[in-house]
């Protein structure tokens, strides 16, 4: 019987080794491609073994691609501004949605709710946009439409609040001379900061990996993220060089590594994701449980 | 009167002055472009602007519905949901079944972390690992594994017959682990005294899993299914357009209701049949979000959305 189990629990983590290679191999093709040598790429293909070594693609995105730096620039601030912009957003419409006191509480609520299940669209979202509050080729496009606070956060907050804050604690600050802004600020937060902490991530990540805005309102590169960046490329690597720095025109392409670029670049976009991953995997997951199971 | 409202509501004020920027950026992001359906129904003009264009009733509805174009890309639509629904419920319940019954501690944390990794890439990224696996002359698939068998390299770009699978496959790959994890927390949200009579029953870990485990998953799985049923009208814009690379010969297969409403708005330039499709779906989507949620308030209520 202990046997048989030893041998069950022997499949189940061959079963899941499986699993994390498949999860985990096209990251090595990546990585290994994006240090192997242009010829030899050429020659042989992308490859999860690696048969040369060549620092050449990353060289060439140090030296020459100012568009990838600026980039980056860019997505680490629209990340910072846009995750703060949503958290207090959501956190502001999300403490009296929570309060039972609130009159009308269930007319708010459902005002937000109905966002979840119906919408105009892109077509009239991207008019408006662009006709009305002229957004295309600004930063503000990257970080306004869609992104900045969603109806399934705000509920999520909403439930987690109204859970976790009892409201004696409340009532008792409110004996004790307290505003609504100040229970909001000096009770309220401190006493959530797990699931800020969770939003901020899931909100981060969203923002970190948003490509789409950047694709419908964005024609210049000097505003586009690493993201926006890595999806024009994928169709044309020229991108790369139709820059906003001095000298492009002198950029041979021929002379580029582009077949190992096209990979290095890629593991630029995802490395700081891939890094900063393990040590908030707990939240990742807690976030992800709280939000599916309980709306 | 009016100073009886007035005084009722006024230790609320506050409380509404916290609401006033979500309310009014859900106005704007959300309930303005609602109203923009009545896109749908004009000749967009923008020198007239939107309001003064002129109207052309369901004249573009009727254009979209005499295309091809609109069955296809509802098939397309509903047919891939179907598959991922079908798939990746049961890959996941599998997964979270034997996260599990796995003993080791350390396994379950390092298994469940890794299996996230795929999620946590944007399809942007995930575009360049399928090309890295895909491309004609460099890829892994033509060059490796073709090549090593002396076969000859296929133009996967150019091949509609394999998209099904490679989308299936790129699906399952980046969101299993997701999936998973949700069934796996609520495998371990199970009371675990079930667990110990059925031990004290002698039943076998089959035995366990058929009768304590699955049942106890069921309300999970009927929540989770008629969501994903109700989402079944929309599509992942960057799987089935930026995963394909836009490639043409492709369209056929790869076309949904998100990325034809995308290409006509930004490719074509159709604007009339752009926001019709987009009505079609808003519509259809939402009516089967509210029968989803009619159902699953009929099997089980404390699992309903509203």
């Amino acid at each position: 019987m202990v046997e048989k189990n030893n041998r069950f629990q022997i499949v189940v983590h061959f079963v899941m080794i499986l699993l994390c290679v498949f999860c985990l191999f096209p990251f090595l093709l990546l990585v290994v491609s994006s240090f192997a040598d242009e010829q030899q790429l050429i020659r042989d293909g992308y490859s999860i073994i690696p048969k040369s070594f060549s620092l050449a693609a990353y060289e060439y995105i140090f030296r020459n691609a100012a568009t990838i730096f600026k980039a980056y620039g860019t997505t680490i601030m629209v990340t910072v501004v846009g995750t703060v912009l949503n958290i207090v957003l959501t956190t502001l419409l999300a403490y009296p949605l929570s309060r039972k006191d609130l009159p009308h509480r269930n007319a708010w609520s459902f005002v937000v709710f109905f966002t979840m299940l119906f919408n105009g669209g892109l077509v009239p979202s991207y008019i408006m946009w662009t006709q009305y509050f002229h957004i295309k080729n600004t930063y503000a496009a990257l970080i306004v439409p869609g992104l900045m606070m969603g109806a399934f956060y705000v509920i999520m907050m909403r439930t987690n609040l109204s859970q976790n804050i009892p409201e004696e604690v409340l009532e008792a600050a409110r004996i004790d001379g307290a505003g609504e802004w100040k229970i909001l600020i000096r009770i309220v937060v401190p006493m959530s900061l797990p699931i800020i902490a969770t939003l901020v991530l899931l909100v981060g990540l969203a923002y970190w990996n948003d490509w789409t805005n950047g694709l419908y309102y964005l024609t210049k590169t000097k505003y586009y993220t690493i993201q926006v960046l890595l999806n024009a490329m994928l169709q044309d690597l020229q991108v790369l060089l139709t820059s906003s720095f001095s000298g492009a025109s002198n950029v041979d392409i021929t002379s580029m590594p582009s077949t190992s670029i096209k990979m290095a670049i890629a593991v630029v976009g995802a490395i700081p994701v891939l890094c900063i991953y393990p040590f908030f995997q707990k939240y990742f997951v807690k976030g992800i449980t709280v939000g599916a199971v309980k709306g | 009167m009016k100073k009886s409202i007035f005084q009722r509501h006024r230790r609320f004020i506050p409380l509404y002055l916290m609401m006033v920027p979500g309310l009014l950026y859900l106005f704007i992001n959300n309930y303005i472009p609602m109203a923009g359906i009545i896109i749908a129904f004009k000749q967009v003009n923008f020198r007239l602007g939107i309001l003064k264009s002129p109207w052309v009733k369901f004249n573009n509805f009727t254009y979209l519905f005499h295309t091809d174009d609109a069955w296809t890309i509802t098939r397309n639509t509903i047919l891939y949901n179907v598959a991922f629904i079908i798939l990746g419920t049961a890959m996941a319940i599998v997964i979270a079944i034997l996260l599990n019954e796995l003993r080791s501690k350390f396994g379950k944390k390092a298994y469940q972390t890794v299996i996230l990794v795929p999620y946590l890439i944007s399809m942007v990224v995930v575009s360049y690992l399928v090309n890295a696996l895909l491309a004609t002359e460099t890829g892994f698939i033509n060059n490796s594994i073709i090549g090593a068998f002396g076969g000859d390299p296929v133009s996967w770009y150019s091949t509609p017959k394999y998209w099904p699978f490679i989308l299936m496959l790129v699906y399952l790959w980046k969101n299993f682990g997701y999936q998973s994890i949700i069934y796996y927390a609520s495998v371990v949200g199970l009371d675990a005294g079930l667990y110990e009579a059925a031990a004290i029953d002698g039943a076998t870990r089959w035995q366990r899993i058929i009768h304590v485990t699955l049942p106890g998953l069921k309300p999970t799985i009927i929540t989770l299914v008629l969501m994903s049923i109700g989402r079944i009208f929309y599509s992942d814009f960057g799987l089935f357009y930026q995963v394909p690379m836009d490639s043409g010969p492709l369209i056929n297969i790869t076309n949904t209701i998100d990325t034809y409403v995308y290409r006509g708005l930004m490719q074509s330039n159709n604007i009339g049949m752009s926001s019709a499709a987009g009505v079609y779906q808003s519509l259809v989507g939402c009516a089967l979000v509210l029968l989803a949620n009619f159902i699953v308030n009929k099997v089980s209520k404390e699992d309903a959305l509203f």
